[in-house]
C-alpha cells in the first residue's frame, strides 16, 4: 500500500542577512505498510513521527525540502497525485478535537469530510448516518458542537471524519493520548477494525505498550531515521529485539525494569559512525567509521553493525 | 502532613459536586498513586491542593494549617504539558527565577544546561522543558509536588529518567508526592499506596 524508502526532510532558515542555512531533521526514514495491516510507529519526541505524517500529507511549511521515494499503491506520490488524493484516499485522523471548527456543529463537519472525499450530495446523509451507528455516536450527537463532546467520544467523531470516505491508507496521530485505559482501548479496537476491513493504518504514539495492543508492525525510529522494525511478538521475548535502541526503551517502561538515560540520542550533521555509540555496549571500532545500513533481520530490518 | 478535610469543588453553582467529603493524607516522604478514567475531577482536585481554585466545602491544611495565601506555595503543582505551563514569550532563564533560587546543584542534578537558560520554551523539547518545570518547582519551600500526567506526553526512556530523578530529590528532602496517571504500571512502580476515590465506574 505504501512504501517509503530513505526518505529525508530538511529546513531551510535564515541565519543572518540573506545566508541560509540547511537542517536535516529526518534521514534515511524507511517505512512500508500492507493493506490490513496496523504498522505502529513508535520513537522518541523529536524523532520526526509527526513530519513523516505532514509528509504523507503534503502538509509540511514552505522552507522544508522533501526527498526520497514514497509510493504509494505502487505509484510514486508526487504532489499532483498527493493533493488529489489527499483526504479522498489517504486520511488523518487528528490527535484531539482541536482540529474540529469549534463553532460548527459535529454532523455538519462529518458530512463535510464526506463531500470532500467524493461522496455525492445525495448519498452524504445516509453515509454520515452510517458512520455515526458505526462509531455507536448517537443521533442527537450530530447536532453537538465540539466543545460537548467527552474524550471518547471526541475521538470516535474524529475516527467517523477521517473514515466516513472511502480512505484506504489511515494515519493516526497520537490517538490514546491523554485517554483513560478503557477509552484508548476502544479508540485501539476501531483502528484494528478498519485494518481488519482491508485498510491500512498507521498507528503514531510515543507509547509502545499502547502500539503493541493493536499493531502487527512496528517501525521504531530514534533521531529521524528508521533504526529496527519489528514484528509485535519481537517485544513478547526480550531476547528478539535487535537494535540497542529499542532494548533500552522496552526496558525503560515502568512494568520493566524502569531504567532511563540522560540524555535523549540525537544525531548532529557532523557525526561520523552510529549515533548510538554512546548508548550502546557493542561498540567497537567498526561503529565509529560508518552509519550502518538498514539491514533485513529475520522478518525486520535493524540498522546496526552487530545484528 | 498534606491533609483535606471533606474537600469538595463544583463548578458553578448549578453543577453537581466533582468531588464531595474528600479526606486525603500524605505524609512528609510518602509516594500516593491516584488513576481513575477521565473526567472525573482529578485535576481539579490537584488544583484545590495547590491552591490554583478555592475549596468548595471544607479545607486543605499543611501541618494542621490552611495553605499560605501569600509567598511561595508548598504545594506545587506540575502539568502534562509543560508547554501549557510556561510564558511562552519568556526566556528559560528568565522561567526559572520565578522560583526563589535557582540553585546550581539542582540544575545540575536535573540536567539543566546554562545554554537552555537564553532560549525560549519551544526551542527544547517536552522533556527538557518538564525537567525546566520540575526545577522551578522544587524550591526550597516546597514540602509536597502533585504530578498530574508528569510524563504522559513523553517517550518511556524520558519517563524513567525524569522519575528517577524526582524520586531521588523527593528522598533526599523528605517531599510528599501525590502522581495523578493513567498508566497502572507506573503507579505500581512508584508509590506505595493509591487513592481509589475516582476509580469507581459510577459519577459521584
Amino acid at each position: 500500500m505504501l512504501d517509503i524508502q530513505d526518505l529525508s526532510i530538511r529546513f531551510t532558515r535564515y541565519t543572518f542577512g540573506l545566508k541560509k542555512k540547511e537542517t536535516c531533521v529526518v534521514q534515511g526514514l524507511d517505512l512500508s505498510i500492507a493493506p490490513g495491516q496496523v504498522m505502529a510507529v513508535i520513537g522518541q519526541s523529536g524523532a520526526g513521527k509527526s513530519l513523516l505524517a505532514h509528509a504523507l500529507l503534503g502538509i509540511l511549511p514552505r522552507n522544508a525540502r522533501v526527498e526520497g521515494r514514497i509510493l504509494f499503491k505502487g505509484k510514486p506520490l508526487t504532489p499532483e497525485r498527493l493533493s488529489a488524493l489527499r483526504g479522498r484516499e489517504i486520511a488523518l485522523i487528528p490527535q484531539s478535537i482541536t482540529a474540529l471548527n469549534p463553532l460548527l456543529r459535529v454532523g455538519v463537519q462529518v458530512a463535510r469530510a464526506a463531500r470532500l472525499s467524493g461522496i455525492s450530495k445525495k448519498d452524504t446523509p445516509t453515509t454520515v448516518n452510517r458512520a455515526f451507528s458505526r462509531y455507536l455516536l448517537q443521533k442527537e450527537v450530530a447536532t453537538w458542537f465540539p466543545f460537548q463532546l467527552s474524550g471518547g467520544m471526541a475521538r470516535r467523531v474524529l475516527t467517523a471524519t477521517a473514515t466516513v470516505g472511502m480512505a484506504d491508507l489511515i494515519l493516526a496521530d497520537e490517538p490514546t493520548s491523554g485517554l483513560d485505559p478503557t477509552t484508548a482501548r476502544e479508540a485501539l479496537g476501531h483502528l484494528r477494525e478498519l485494518a481488519d476491513t482491508g485498510k491500512a493504518v498507521l498507528l503514531i504514539t510515543h507509547d509502545i505498550e499502547t502500539a503493541l495492543q493493536v499493531a502487527d508492525m512496528v517501525t521504531v525510529f530514534c533521531a529521524g531515521t528508521t533504526v529496527e522494525v519489528a514484528g509485535a511478538e519481537d517485544f513478547k521475548g526480550f531476547g528478539q529485539l535487535r537494535h540497542p535502541y529499542t532494548r533500552a526503551l522496552w526496558n525503560a517502561l515502568p512494568a520493566n525494569s524502569f531504567v532511563g538515560t540522560m540524555k535523549p540520542v540525537e544525531r548532529t550533521s557532523n557525526t561520523i559512525g552510529c549515533p548510538f555509540q554512546s548508548i550502546c555496549n557493542k561498540q567497537d571500532a567498526t561503529c565509529g567509521l560508518s552509519s550502518p545500513p538498514l539491514k533485513h533481520s529475520g522478518n525486520g530490518r535493524v540498522r546496526c553493525h552487530h545484528a | 502532613m498534606l491533609e483535606s478535610r471533606s474537600l469538595a469543588y463544583r463548578y458553578g453553582r448549578q453543577r453537581s459536586w466533582l468531588f464531595d467529603d474528600l479526606d486525603l493524607q500524605i505524609t512528609p516522604g510518602e509516594i500516593v498513586g491516584m488513576s481513575g478514567p477521565s473526567g472525573r475531577g482529578k485535576s481539579t482536585l490537584a488544583k484545590v491542593l495547590a491552591g490554583y481554585l478555592p475549596a468548595g466545602r471544607g479545607s486543605v491544611m499543611i501541618g494542621g494549617r490552611p495553605l499560605p495565601v501569600s509567598g511561595p506555595c508548598p504545594v506545587q503543582l506540575l502539568f502534562q504539558h509543560p508547554e501549557l505551563a510556561v510564558n511562552p514569550r519568556w526566556k528559560v532563564g528568565k522561567i526559572l527565577q520565578e522560583a526563589k533560587e535557582p540553585t546550581a546543584p539542582l540544575h545540575q542534578d536535573l540536567g539543566i544546561e546554562s545554554a537552555w537558560l537564553d532560549r525560549y520554551p519551544h526551542e527544547l523539547s517536552g522533556g527538557e522543558l518538564q525537567r525546566v518545570c520540575l526545577a522551578r518547582a522544587l524550591s526550597s519551600d516546597t514540602r509536597y509536588l502533585l504530578c498530574d500526567e508528569m510524563t504522559s506526553m513523553l517517550d518511556a526512556l524520558t519517563q524513567a529518567h525524569i522519575w528517577r530523578i524526582t524520586l531521588d530529590i523527593a528522598r533526599r528532602r523528605g517531599l510528599g508526592l501525590l502522581v495523578i496517571s493513567h498508566d497502572t504500571n507506573l503507579i505500581a512502580r512508584l508509590c506505595s499506596r493509591n487513592i481509589s476515590y475516582f476509580e469507581d465506574t459510577t459519577m459521584h
